[in-house]
């Protein structure tokens, strides 16, 4: 279609120009003997053989399936203790708060877990909440935020983005931070405590800072007025979101950690891939090289159940991992690696097998043609 | 009586079929009333936009194609309705197409505008009130004449009135219009008056009509007190606009088309558009990938709505719904989900594959023309594409017609012997014998006998006057550097060094024939021709009359008149032509002679003459002269005087003229053979030579039996025609279809000893008789017989076709069973019709002017040319854009089923996996280039081997890697990795920390990482199927896997304002800083790959060629 475009071009130029040899003339000319226009640029032609494959093969599952081994024994060592609270069950201790639930009760729920672990956690260990059933990622969640207000933009403060409908005013006045993951805050209080055999509990110290991504707590998250220290007088005018108990310059005490920057709220903004998710709740440092971070032991777990999960029939769990460098607990990979390592593996002496037995016959029968 | 009337430019003009045109606009004695009729002016609009509807214009041309129609409704649903994709994602790839398609028009729209401007705006001279006034070529009015000098072009159509040349006759090359660069005589109307100024007449002449080649008119000269003097005119007093004035001084012409009305705009018209057979496919295709997306979104908008009906689902506490969605009607929400759906899933029909597609063939293309191995020195010039559209049609051809004079044969006519009287006359080189005569012993010829010297000088007299043969001029510079149809001709007397001009070579052939027994033609002056003879004495004859040659008539003849006042007809033509023409007892002697000749490959020729009477002179003379001069059904009664005067003729001799091979005709004929084509060579010479040049190629072998349909094989005293037909065609076709054991695809013919070969003859009586048999009902099974029979033979040749016997032929095997693709070449303007008929035209820049040239899609200067078009390109190219469109389909299958996965984890709420960024970006971005260079350069095997071993075409036969089973696997391929992908990234996002500082990713980490696996795996699969690296696929494969990593790295870098979610801020550098996003990256590269690379393993090359030649089929048939 273009070429015939372009040389339809090509003759109506010609009776315009050339009016002396014509155009015959002018054509004449030999096409360039170059690599490229004669196709004939040096090329690598690489034919996968069995003879290449083979060793790529045997290759692949001698790398793979150390790394798998690795991986999975990585994750094997990795501890982890898991414990769900959402109280669903009669026999359990939050049975009542999930039952007695009300947005407008002021006096918060409490309720306490008691569990024990059999084997010490020696490093850092990390504190997660996972939910079940909750669907972070429905499009009409995830969309429902205003990045520029958490940007601390001043406009997108008092003119919520349109996305956050209708979690975007409140009696006439914009809520700070709009939208429905804001306003869907996880707002239970996890506290953990050991109870030595002699039967003193003592709070272990949650470190609530380094649980957010660097770039999200210093870049994408800012509070509005920039770094000026009153809060309270940049959010003037804002309403808190509906569910929320407290506005938004009143999450922490620590004006590093309040308002928009405040990490648990950042945690919960960076909405989760699939419905069961865990967020990183707290971080337990490890004190010294003698003790372990969580000894053995039994320990209690007190909630303040201030998050409802029954009606959409979710789960709340509460759980406590250390970290390798591959992260958290997750046999697949390790799994995956010796898989198809041992696959390469197999179909390297396959191919081996059948390249030697096959292979010469193969050539031979060519010859005839 | 005239007839007037308000005519529009270009408007129907079908009612008048004549226009009346006032030379220099003078009012005419005659006529009732002078009223100035109106033509179109001389502007000629190439142009198809101007600035004002340039942008509706071509944007509604845009639209009317269906692809980009499609994705106008995408995002224009997008726009109206809330879908998951902001309009962008598919707007600005829709824009970006449209935009580059409209910038690229309209770039060609300017040049053709500037074109049309430097012809409009060019300074003529008019002759206006008796001084010449010089004015821009637009403001031509017809009627207006004009002075044309040398090397200037004509401005419009003119007649022409006076030459500068005292004969009468102006020269014209018409290179620009027909490619034909040779001269042209035309001539003045006969008679006119000396006086331009003053000369009082009126032309009527037909209404335009774009066949360049003909035009009737009439032009009446009003003198005082006089009857109108009343002449014919014909495309010889037609000056074309578009050619140009040579070897003339000066001419005068008055307008009769002009602008848009001149037969060089009405040829502008484009050609109906050819489609290829990949087109087919990839539509059938898209329909098949349109199922899926309507059934993908069908299945999700009914799972959504059945996941929501479960209580707490639809709604919970944390995600309520505005209140606008809770007002909307249910079947309105199922609706616009739907939409919604289809638009998240729309990319799954990339946009990107019309552009690549087209890009693909445009720049493709240019690899033909840059073909030095097309080049020829002799006429310095390559290979032209007129048509990138079937550039793969090269690859898939099953069956070739191919001319045979001019195609197989190199229309360099030599002349190699005659019969005069039934005696053989055959030249030597040797010039020691006498006269430069020998006699050599025919086989029938009594020994050193030689026919009466009468009889000779007689018929060689014949030769030199019965033509149209110009004689070049000495001296004239501008003729030396002519190449068609010179034939510079070099004598031992340098005086007499002279060339030829003529329209065909056979006429060349026979005149220097003639002056090697001693008759020289002199040239034609002022009507009379002159002719030295033995003795050297200048004979002089008035030629009267030429009865042109026509394919029809296959004869031509001259009247003239000797200085003794006889009255003489000479007549050459083909030989079924002539013997019904003349006494059947003369007959005989030549015929044998004639035969013999036809089956050692030369071209023969008959020649006759007539002494006409006075009386029968006078009513030639007047039967002539009104035929030509008549304005409706000219042809016809020109031809049926002609057939009147060509009677009773005596036949003197006949002519064999040697039409040698074309170089490497036989090698290219074989490899097409071995390649599988079947060619059927189809000609309008007789069937002797015909088939003597068929064996010269090795179409026909030794050991191929010949099946023979013919006239002659008709004639059965017992039966009728009709009967004998089907007898013969029910005989052969047991022979050839029933007998034969099935032909097993891959053996190549020197293999099948076997197996016997067929060939097949018909002639053009014989066919049409297949074709219109008598009784209507026996149409079918004629034909289906016909093309069975046909199609079991090697090699089928049809002689004695007429041109549209030929398209005829070609039409009936092209839409036989499986319609296969054929592909016509030729060189002649007889051959036209044929070339436009067949799926891919070829035209051979050969000595019989430039028609097929322009009518073709590809044009190559020598038969040979054809092998390397085919075997090499043809295939090469088919092979890039088949794997191109699967490749397209495969990665935009795999791109979007981990998109559709996702909703089953997501509530179905049309979440989309990737940001908008990667949605758009994947096409237009990360994926394009690689698949463009592959599809540019691959050679998957290299273009020697391909032209080495001819049956690797067979390979690809039929379309073989576009049909079902290969896009079966590269589907399989795409739904499996593409589950690879998704579940993979799931397993993994079971525990979303992944990073070694315990903290989590989410969904947009998930989306990157899925598709950082995707554009590394699609890529690679490429790099795989790539067999030949330039360090162009280098570039690219690498350069765009750089890229996809920089652009991440910047699109994740930065806040940007215009956007209202910082989704992807600092994913992708996240995702890099966790070990087990790498290890998942690429393990699940790997794995996709795996089983391709295992089945490249596993399919260990079979057949002939295993050491160079990869299969690339998925599942070789």
């Amino acid at each position: 279609m273009m070429a015939s475009s372009y040389s339809a071009k090509e003759e109506d130029g010609h009776h315009s120009g050339s009016a002396g040899l014509g155009g015959a003339a002018i054509r004449t000319r030999k096409p360039d003997n170059t690599a490229f226009k004669q196709q004939r640029l040096p090329a690598w032609q690489p034919i996968l053989t069995a003879g290449t494959v083979l060793p790529a093969f045997f290759i692949i599952g001698l790398i793979f399936i150390p790394i798998g081994i690795g991986l999975y024994v990585t994750s094997n060592n990795i501890k982890e203790f898991e414990i769900d609270y959402t109280g669903t069950d009669m026999s359990s201790p939050c049975f009542n708060c999930s039952q007695s639930f009300s947005w407008n009760s002021t006096t918060p729920c409490k309720c306490v877990l008691f569990f024990s672990l059999d084997q010490p956690f020696e490093s850092n260990v990390f504190m997660y909440y996972g939910l079940s059933n909750f669907y972070q990622n429905h499009r009409r969640y995830v969309k429902s935020r205003d990045d520029s207000q958490l940007n601390g933009d001043q406009r997108s403060l008092k003119e919520p983005s349109k996305e956050c409908e209708p979690y975007r005013t409140n009696e006439n006045k914009p809520i700070a931070p709009c939208g429905a993951i804001a306003n869907s805050m996880f707002n239970d209080t996890l506290d953990l405590f050991y109870i030595d055999p002699n039967g003193t509990k003592t709070q272990i110290l949650l470190i609530k800072k380094g649980i957010a991504w660097w770039t999200d707590k210093h870049v994408k998250f800012r509070n509005p007025g920039g770094s000026n220290p009153n809060l309270t007088a940049a959010f003037i005018e804002t309403a808190k979101p509906v569910n929320w108990h407290k506005p938004v310059y009143e999450l922490d005490i620590d004006s590093e950690n309040n308002g928009f920057i405040n990490e648990d709220f950042i945690v919960w903004m960076r909405t989760a891939a699939l419905p069961t998710f865990r967020k990183l709740y707290r971080i337990i440092q490890k004190k010294n090289n003698m003790t372990p971070t969580l000894p053995r032991g039994s320990y209690s777990l007190e909630v303040t159940y201030n998050y409802p999960v029954r009606s959409f029939e979710g789960r709340k769990r509460m759980i406590l991992s250390t970290i390798s460098w591959m992260g958290g607990k997750n046999p697949f990979l390790g799994i995956a690696y010796i898989t198809v390592g041992s696959i390469c593996f197999f179909l390297g002496v396959v191919l081996l097998f059948i390249h030697h037995k096959y292979g010469n016959r193969n050539n031979s029968s060519d010859v005839p043609n | 009586q005239q007839r007037q009337k308000l005519k529009k430019c270009g408007g129907d003009e079908k009612r008048v079929d004549s226009r009346t045109i006032y030379v220099g606009h003078r009012p005419c004695p005659d006529t009732e009333a002078f009223i100035p009729s109106k033509f179109c002016d001389n502007r000629i609009v190439s142009s198809k936009y101007t600035v004002w509807n340039f942008l509706p214009k071509n944007l509604f041309e845009q639209f009317r194609r269906i692809a980009n129609f499609y994705f106008l409704i995408i995002f224009l649903v997008q726009v109206i309705v809330d879908t998951p994709t902001s309009p962008v994602t598919s707007g600005l790839p829709l824009f970006f197409v449209i935009t580059v398609t409209a910038i690229k028009q309209g770039y060609e729209d300017w040049l053709r505008h500037k074109a049309d401007n430097e012809v409009n705006k060019y300074p003529v001279t008019v002759l206006e009130d008796g001084r010449s006034v010089k004015k821009e070529s637009e403001k031509i009015k017809v009627g207006d004449v004009v002075e044309v000098v040398e090397d200037e072009t004509f401005p419009c159509d003119l007649i022409l009135l006076q030459s500068s040349r005292e004969d009468g006759t102006c020269f014209v090359t018409t290179a620009s219009l027909d490619g034909e660069s040779n001269h042209k005589t035309h001539y003045t109307v006969p008679d006119t008056e000396k006086d331009l100024q003053a000369l009082p007449a009126t032309i009527e002449c037909e209404q335009p009509q774009p066949d360049l080649y003909k035009f009737v008119g009439r032009m009446h000269i009003y003198k005082p007190e006089q009857e109108p003097a009343v002449r014919s005119l014909g495309p010889e007093n037609l000056l074309l606009k578009g050619a140009t004035l040579k070897n003339t001084k000066k001419i005068y012409g008055v307008a009769v088309y002009t602008g848009m009305e001149t037969k060089m705009a009405l040829n502008y018209q484009g050609k109906s558009q050819k489609r290829s057979a990949v087109e087919k496919s990839i539509n059938a295709f898209l329909l098949v990938y349109l199922c899926i997306l309507i059934s993908k979104a069908v299945v999700c908008t009914t799972l959504k709505y059945v996941w929501q009906s479960k209580e707490g689902q639809d709604e919970p506490w944390y995600n309520q719904k505005t209140q606008k969605e809770k007002d909307t009607n249910m079947y309105l929400k199922m609706f616009t989900d739907f939409l919604s759906f289809m638009v998240l899933f729309n990319f799954i029909i990339p946009v990107s594959m019309y552009v690549t597609v087209e890009m693909q063939k445009f720049l493709g293309s240019f690899f033909i023309t840059w073909d030095k191995d097309f080049f020829d020195p002799e006429i310095q010039e390559g290979a032209l594409v007129n048509t990138s559209d079937l550039n793969e049609e090269l690859g898939q051809v099953e069956y070739v017609f191919t001319d045979k004079t001019g195609t197989l044969t190199q229309n360099n006519m030599e002349f190699i012997e005659c019969c005069i009287d039934g005696f053989q006359y055959k030249h030597r080189d040797t010039r020691s014998e006498l006269d430069g005569f020998t006699v050599t012993d025919g086989p029938v010829n009594k020994l050193q006998q030689k026919a009466g010297q009468e009889k000779e000088e007689l018929f060689l007299r014949a030769l030199c006057l019965c033509h149209t043969v110009q004689v070049k001029e000495a001296g004239s510079e501008v003729l030396a550097d002519q190449v068609d149809g010179i034939d510079g001709l070099l004598l031992p007397q340098p005086e007499e060094e002279r060339g030829f001009i003529a329209s065909s070579p056979d006429e060349i052939a026979l005149v220097r024939g003639a002056m090697e027994y001693g008759f020289t033609f002199l040239g034609l002056e002022s009507k009379s021709m002159k002719i030295k003879n033995r003795e050297n004495n200048i004979e002089e004859y008035k030629l009267l009359h030429v009865l042109n040659f026509d394919p029809v008539r296959r004869r031509m003849s001259v009247i003239v008149q000797t200085k003794s006042g006889e009255t003489l007809l000479f007549c050459k033509g083909a030989d079924s032509s002539i013997f019904p023409r003349v006494r059947p007892e003369e007959v005989d002697r030549i015929r044998m002679h004639v035969e013999r000749n036809a089956t050692e490959g030369y071209r023969t020729l008959c020649v006759a003459y007539k002494q006409l009477s006075a009386e029968e002179y006078a009513v030639a003379d007047t039967g002539l002269r009104e035929a030509r001069l008549a304005l409706q059904d000219r042809e016809q009664k020109l031809m049926a005087m002609y057939n009147q005067v060509e009677t009773g003729m005596s036949l003197i001799g006949a002519t064999a003229v040697e039409d040698r091979l074309q170089e490497e005709a036989a090698e290219t004929m074989e490899a097409l053979q071995g390649a599988g084509m079947k060619v059927w060579v189809l000609t309008g010479d007789k069937m002797e030579t015909a088939k003597s040049t068929c064996y010269a190629c090795r179409l026909f072998q030794r050991g191929t039996e010949l099946l023979e349909l013919t006239v002659r094989t008709l004639e059965d005293g017992r039966l009728k025609r009709e009967e004998k037909l089907l007898e013969l065609l029910r005989d052969y076709h047991r022979r050839a279809v029933q007998d034969a054991p099935p032909v097993k695809a891959g053996v190549t013919r020197s293999w099948s000893t076997a197996n016997q070969d067929y060939g097949f003859i018909i002639d053009g009586a014989t066919l049409s008789l297949v074709m219109n048999p008598p009784r209507e009902a026996d149409a079918s099974q004629y034909r289906s017989l016909f093309l069975q029979i046909c199609q079991n033979c090697t090699a089928v040749l049809c002689c004695r076709m007429a041109p549209l016997q030929k398209a005829q032929i070609v039409k009936m095997v092209k839409n036989s069973k499986g319609s296969p693709i054929t592909l016509s070449i030729g060189d002649g303007a007889n051959d036209v019709s044929m070339i436009l008929e067949a799926h891919v035209g070829i035209g051979i820049k050969g000595k019989e002017g430039r028609q097929a040239v322009r009518n073709s899609d590809y044009a190559i200067p020598k038969l040979k040319h054809l092998k390397k078009l085919l075997l090499a390109h043809g295939h090469l190219y088919y092979v890039r854009i088949a794997h191109l469109v699967q490749y397209f389909f495969y990665k935009n299958l795999c791109f979007i089923l981990p998109q559709f996965l996702y909703q089953f984890f997501c509530g179905y709420s049309q979440q989309p996996l990737y940001d908008a960024a990667y949605l758009t970006m994947y096409n237009i971005c990360f994926t394009s280039m690689p698949i463009l260079a592959y599809s540019l350069l691959e050679q998957h095997i290299s273009m020697e081997i391909l032209l080495d071993n001819a049956a690797l075409y067979r390979e690809i036969a039929n379309n073989a890697m576009l049909r079902w089973r290969p896009f079966l696997y590269w589907t399989v391929l795409g739904i499996f990795q593409g589950l690879l992908f998704f579940f993979g990234v799931r397993f993994l996002f079971s525990n979303p920390a992944l990073q070694d500082n315990g903290q989590v990713f989410g969904n947009w980490s998930y989306g990157t990482i899925v598709f950082t696996v995707l554009v590394f795996t699609v890529t690679l699969k490429l790099a795989l199927d790539t067999r030949h690296w330039t360090w162009i696929n280098h570039f690219v494969i690498w350069g765009s896997l750089a890229f996809y990593v920089f652009f991440s790295f910047f699109w994740g870098g930065i806040i940007w304002p215009f956007l209202k979610q910082q989704r992807l801020y600092f994913v992708f550098a996240n995702m890099l800083s966790s070990v087990s996003a790498w290890l998942v990256i690429i393990i699940l590269i790997l794995l996709s790959l795996l089983p391709e690379i295992l089945l490249v393993v596993l399919r260990k090359p079979r057949g002939p060629h295993s050491r160079q030649v990869y299969l690339f089929l998925p599942f070789p048939f």
